[in-house]
């Protein structure tokens, strides 16, 4: 059902945790369709250099979240922005079809915090 | 990688013994068992020696067990051919929010065509309140349908009063007794019920074949028209193999009715005092009462974590559960069974069933019990929700509710 590189990520998922004192803290999904994404990030002069999640959520829900801190790592505010939910799942080699909406939800996670970022840095 | 096959309630390997009595109906005996030639008549005896083999099971008689191809099929015939048959005195029917699909969408169904369901509710436990089940019943109503025992939580119903019920009442009484077959003793008489389904691949046989119990004088519709197989009641060129497969299984499962269930209770009861004490904040989902459940189930819920997840982690140790996540059932919701139970949305989405089987064996239990608890704290310490420092009650409590 998934692809190798989902397995990978979901069985040594990167940068799974919390940073303390983080820049910017974004949340979404919910419990009653089974996710939540919880994504931390640490920004230094508009570059993101840390990104840690916390994920409720099945193989792929886990599998995208630690995919796009991957991603996002190094990139500035305006590059991570550009992040879609498609492109963290392109960089799995693809979702199965039944997962697209409702376990593809990194890139949101990831912009939420960026949103709770700036809210913070204005 | 050691294979531990803990999803018996899915379906169950086919016994040696059973494949061995099928296999001349592959090779040799190709006949249809319609036919009056030597060919029709190498295989007919078979059918009928199979069909004694199933009413012996549930103590029927023999002419009262129609063959079909699955227990969906069965459940479809029992209501849609009520429904038709008895159309003239009635329009309501009474089951319960708990059914199998089977039941449930045949249900959902006849609703569209103007009949009235009653979908009994359950408490926390997933128990029926038997005095509003003889509230509901109205002079319309037709038939009860009442699964014998649930595929989720392995709860067993107390058919032998509900018919009880319906014969004081009059009204036909059909059972979903396809996790109940194999796992407990059913007879058909002492509990009342006029229709019975069960189904092959739960109990040893072949997938692609099943039975249906129906009390002789019992009118119904047949689903399939066709050719005059099953007296009228069900066409179509038998499933011979299957069905010669269906009769042995049914056998064996008489002969090893008490020491499969005391096996599959006895590991049962051990994976689940060990998983009880070993991960904190679970939830067993089902009767409490470890005798009002199938013998051999287990459904419980880790909180924090998703049920999916869990799955795929245990099948990376060869482990095969089942979950009522969303995720693994194909819609956006958790299982309609914990929706009905009022279980909590998170909780009803890391439900995780262990449903054991007569060759499971005390290794597998042990070796479940070794890697489950590190399994779980794995994926909770990866969950926002473990130990999150918020104290305010959280949107997170609300209760699914689909029916
Ligand atoms: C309680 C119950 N009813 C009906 C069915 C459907 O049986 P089948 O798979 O043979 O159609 C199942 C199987 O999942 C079941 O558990």
């Amino acid at each position: 059902m998934y692809s190798d590189k989902v397995m990978d990520h979901f069985t040594n998922p990167r940068n799974v945790g919390e940073i303390e004192n983080a820049d910017g803290v974004g949340e979404v999904g919910n419990a009653s369709c089974g996710d939540i994404m919880k994504i931390f990030l640490k920004v230094d002069e508009n570059v993101i250099t840390d990104v840690k999640f916390k994920t409720f959520g099945c193989g792929a829900a886990i599998a995208t979240s630690s995919m796009v801190t991957e991603m996002a790592i190094g990139k500035t505010i305006e590059e991570a922005l550009a992040l879609t939910n498609q492109a963290v799942s392109e960089a799995l080699d693809g979702l199965p079809a039944q997962k697209m909406h409702c376990s593809n939800l990194a890139a949101d996670a990831l912009h939420e915090a960026i949103k709770n970022y700036r809210g913070k840095s204005a | 990688m050691k294979r531990i096959y803990l999803d018996n309630n899915a379906t169950t390997p086919v016994h040696p013994e059973v494949l061995e009595v099928m296999l001349p109906f592959y090779r040799d005996f190709f006949g249809n068992p319609s036919s009056v030639h030597w060919a029709g008549r190498e295989v007919s005896g078979a059918i009928e020696k199979a069909r004694e083999q199933v009413a012996a099971l549930i103590n029927a008689a023999p002419a009262e067990i129609v063959f079909i191809s699955c227990g969906s099929e069965g459940d479809n015939h029992a209501i849609k051919g009520t429904a038709e048959a008895l159309r003239d005195k009635g329009n309501h029917i009474i089951t319960t929010t708990v059914e199998h699909p089977a039941v449930l969408e045949t249900c959902k169904g006849l609703e569209k065509k103007g009949f009235n369901i009653t979908y009994l509710p359950v408490d926390r436990d997933g128990m029926l309140n038997l005095a509003e089940l003889e509230k509901a019943i109205t002079d319309q109503t037709i038939l009860i349908s009442v699964m014998w025992a649930n595929n989720e939580t392995g709860n067993i119903y107390p058919i032998n009063e509900i018919g009880a019920i319906a014969a004081k009442y009059g009204i036909r009484f059909h059972t979903d007794a396809v996790q109940a077959v194999g796992k407990l003793p059913v007879d058909v008489q002492k509990a009342g019920v006029h229709l019975l389904v069960l189904s092959g691949h739960k109990i040893g046989a072949p997938k692609g074949v099943g039975a249906l119990y129906i009390k002789r004088g019992t009118r119904l519709t047949p689903l399939l028209d066709g050719g005059h197989q099953e007296r009228g009641r069900r066409a179509g060129t038998h499933n011979v193999a299957g069905i010669v497969g269906l009769g042995k299984a049914c056998e064996l499962a008489g002969e090893h009715l008490v020491e499969n269930a005391a096996h599959m209770r006895r590991l049962r009861d051990k994976l689940e005092q060990g998983i009880l004490d070993a991960v904190p904040d679970n939830k067993l989902n089902g009767h409490p009462d470890r005798d009002r459940r199938l013998p051999n189930s287990l459904n419980i819920s880790f909180a924090y974590i998703e049920g999916e997840s869990l799955l795929l982690n245990l099948d990376m140790y060869g482990i095969a559960a089942s979950s009522g996540s969303a995720c693994t059932s194909g819609s956006l919701e958790p299982s309609h069974v914990m929706g009905a139970m009022c279980v909590e949305v998170s909780l009803a989405h890391s439900s995780t069933r262990f449903s054991l089987g007569a060759e499971t064996t005390e290794e597998d239990i042990d070796f479940v019990l070794e890697v489950l608890p590190a399994t779980v704290q794995r994926l909770r310490d990866m969950s926002p929700l473990y130990d999150c420092k918020k104290t305010e009650p959280c949107e997170m409590c609300e209760t699914v509710k689909r029916i």
